[in-house]
């Protein structure tokens, strides 16, 4: 009997032991092969040129390999999503939290989380065929295909991201700062501002960061409504192409395997995997820094 | 420790009333929690709330200064008065209530914050900007809440990092930082050491010289030591309300006396 349990209790083990081998290997499989394709790809190509050439043009005959206009583009839209997420996400998470009835919100988070539970290729036409020629009554001169649209859209797709674990984080707040608060005569406004959002600043960074992730590797939207031209610039109202929306590009041409222009879609996402991982980092350090202990 | 033992009856007598429940009676939704306790207290004296758990000693404590309102069921009838007004009835804007009655909690509920910037909370608050009369009150309180000395080198450090004994002194400071002449205290020391539980009953007998204080407490060696005068609550009602000496001596009621003999005698 006895031995049974132990027999159980070590299989069971080892079950866990390779469900946690799968999701290591597949993780270092990806790094290995994005970062073998990049070695390859840095023989031909410097690294002072990937990070300071200002064209990315390798599918022309005049070839360039500055990754820069990649990243602006990536780095507009995703600023663009985060102004719209960042307080319209904050506002329904402190909402949520200290003023609506315990029934509301019962009924609104599930609705929110549909946001992200909507196909993002939907999102993108949408982008493309309501929210464009919305923006172009507003700003005549606005092109077809602008990082403005996407990214306001891209913005309501990560706002359950930002406000679901914002509201994690307030409501993690103890009741007995709350009670601290009024019991000084604080209001509830005075509460949310002073002591609550303080409090749970190092949970809503790490929304926000999770959220500026999510973002940084949407593809779908921005593929459908930015465009397709790399763009070194920072003006929401240009055509610009992200990193994902170029590896989607070339992904779906017919590059030769093994050539230049093929290895340029490794070198790309390994620039959005360093970026990702800078993020992570900052996240980490944040929480490590500011994270604040209740019992 | 020190046995503090009261000595009030020819103050008590000349002493104005300072805080009166007229009739009150409280429900949570089905549950009647209070039942028509009626309760004078004398000005700059300290009362003790007795009574087993779940009898009705916080409710009625956070009664007189509105923390009950936004509680889901929450229904009261009958009058609060602080020197002599009704702060139910008049409306008074709740900030200005709780400038006037300050309250300590059960658990130390330092906020996340400088030591500086929890006794400053009150006043920050309030719209004080002004950093000299910022300091002199953090200063003031601090002293007041005999903490000063143990924190005055590092006040910017975080509130979170002093022991459990200091965090509920640093809590007193902030409450006494606006001034209350009101105080209530909700089993102050419950979560406390002797020793900050000693510090903490030299501090409202400190304190009574300037303030009107409710204290309630599980430990009734300390409701002696500390209290002028003791209410027994029991199922939510007012059994008995005296002098300490006398409801420790010679209650009147017997609840009480099975009450104060089970647990102390
Ligand atoms: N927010 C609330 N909602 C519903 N019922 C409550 C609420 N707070 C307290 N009660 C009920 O009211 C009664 C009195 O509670 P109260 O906290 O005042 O007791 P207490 O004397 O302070 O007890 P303790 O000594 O355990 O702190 C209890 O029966 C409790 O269940
Ligand atoms: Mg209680």
């Amino acid at each position: 009997m006895k031995q049974k349990t132990r027999l159980a209790e070590h299989v069971i083990k080892m079950i866990l032991f390779l469900c946690a081998l799968v999701t290591v290997l597949t993780t270092a499989g990806i790094i290995w092969v994005l970062f073998s394709e990049s070695i390859s790809f840095f023989q031909t190509v410097s690294l002072k040129e990937f990070l300071t050439d200002t064209e990315w043009t390798p599918l022309f005959t005049q070839k360039h390999f500055g990754i820069l206009p990649l990243v602006s583009g990536t780095l507009l839209t995703t600023f663009i999503a985060i102004l719209v997420a960042l307080p319209v996400g904050l506002t329904i998470a402190i909402y949520l939290n200290e003023y609506a009835s315990k029934r509301f919100r019962k009924v609104i988070k599930p609705v929110l989380e549909i946001l992200a539970a909507v196909p993002t290729v939907v999102y993108g036409f949408f982008a493309l065929v309501v929210m464009t020629p919305f923006l172009q009554k507003i700003i005549p001169d606005l092109p077809g295909f602008n990082a403005l649209s996407p990214g306001i859209i891209m913005g309501i797709m990560i706002i359950p991201f930002v406000s679901s674990l914002s509201e994690d984080a307030l409501f993690a707040v103890p009741q007995s700062l709350r009670d601290a608060s009024y019991g000084m005569g604080a209001t509830r406004l005075q509460t949310v501002f002073r002591v609550l959002l303080p409090a749970a600043s190092s949970g809503i960074v790490s929304a926000v960061i999770l959220a500026v992730s999510r973002a940084i590797g949407e593809t779908m939207i921005v593929a459908i409504a930015a465009g397709q031209q790399p763009n070194l610039t920072f003006n929401p109202l240009e055509s610009v192409e992200t990193i994902t929306t170029y590896i989607v590009q070339v992904s779906l041409g017919d590059v030769p395997h093994g050539s230049i222009e093929y290895q340029t879609i490794f070198a790309a996402g390994a620039m959005l995997f360093v970026l990702t991982l800078i993020l992570n980092n900052i996240s980490f350090q944040f929480n490590r820094r500011y994270r604040q202990k209740y019992e | 420790m020190t046995q503090i033992h009261s000595d009030t009856s020819q103050k008590e007598a000349q002493s104005k009333v300072k805080l009166s429940a007229r009739n009150i009676f409280v429900d949570y939704g089905a549950e009647h929690v209070l039942k028509d306790v009626s309760i004078d207290i004398p000005e700059k004296t300290v009362t003790a709330l007795i009574g087993p758990s779940g009898c009705g000693k916080s409710t009625f404590l956070r009664l007189f200064n509105r923390m009950n309102d936004h509680l889901e069921g929450f229904q009261r009838k009958g009058e609060i008065l602080i020197d002599g007004e009704d702060i139910y009835h008049d409306q008074k804007h709740l900030e200005e209530l709780r400038e006037t009655v300050g309250m300590v909690f059960q658990k130390p509920n330092p906020f996340p914050k400088s030591i500086y910037e929890n006794v400053a909370y009150g006043l920050r608050i309030r719209g004080v900007k002004d950093k000299k009369r910022l300091d002199q009150v953090v200063e003031e309180s601090l002293i007041k809440a005999a903490l000063f000395d143990e924190v005055k080198d590092h006040l910017k450090k975080n509130a979170l990092s002093l022991s459990g004994g200091q965090q509920q002194r640093l809590c007193l400071a902030r409450s006494l930082a606006v001034d209350p002449s009101i105080l209530l205290m909700d089993e102050p020391a419950s979560a406390l050491d002797p020793i900050s539980t000693a510090k903490i009953e030299e501090l409202v007998e400190e304190l009574k010289k300037k303030h009107t204080i409710l204290i309630v407490t599980h430990n009734l060696q300390q409701a002696r030591r500390v209290s002028d005068q003791t209410a027994f609550l029991y199922f939510g009602e007012l059994v008995e309300y005296g002098n300490t000496e006398q409801v420790f001596t010679q209650p009147k009621e017997e609840q009480t006396a099975h009450y104060i003999g089970g647990r102390f005698g």
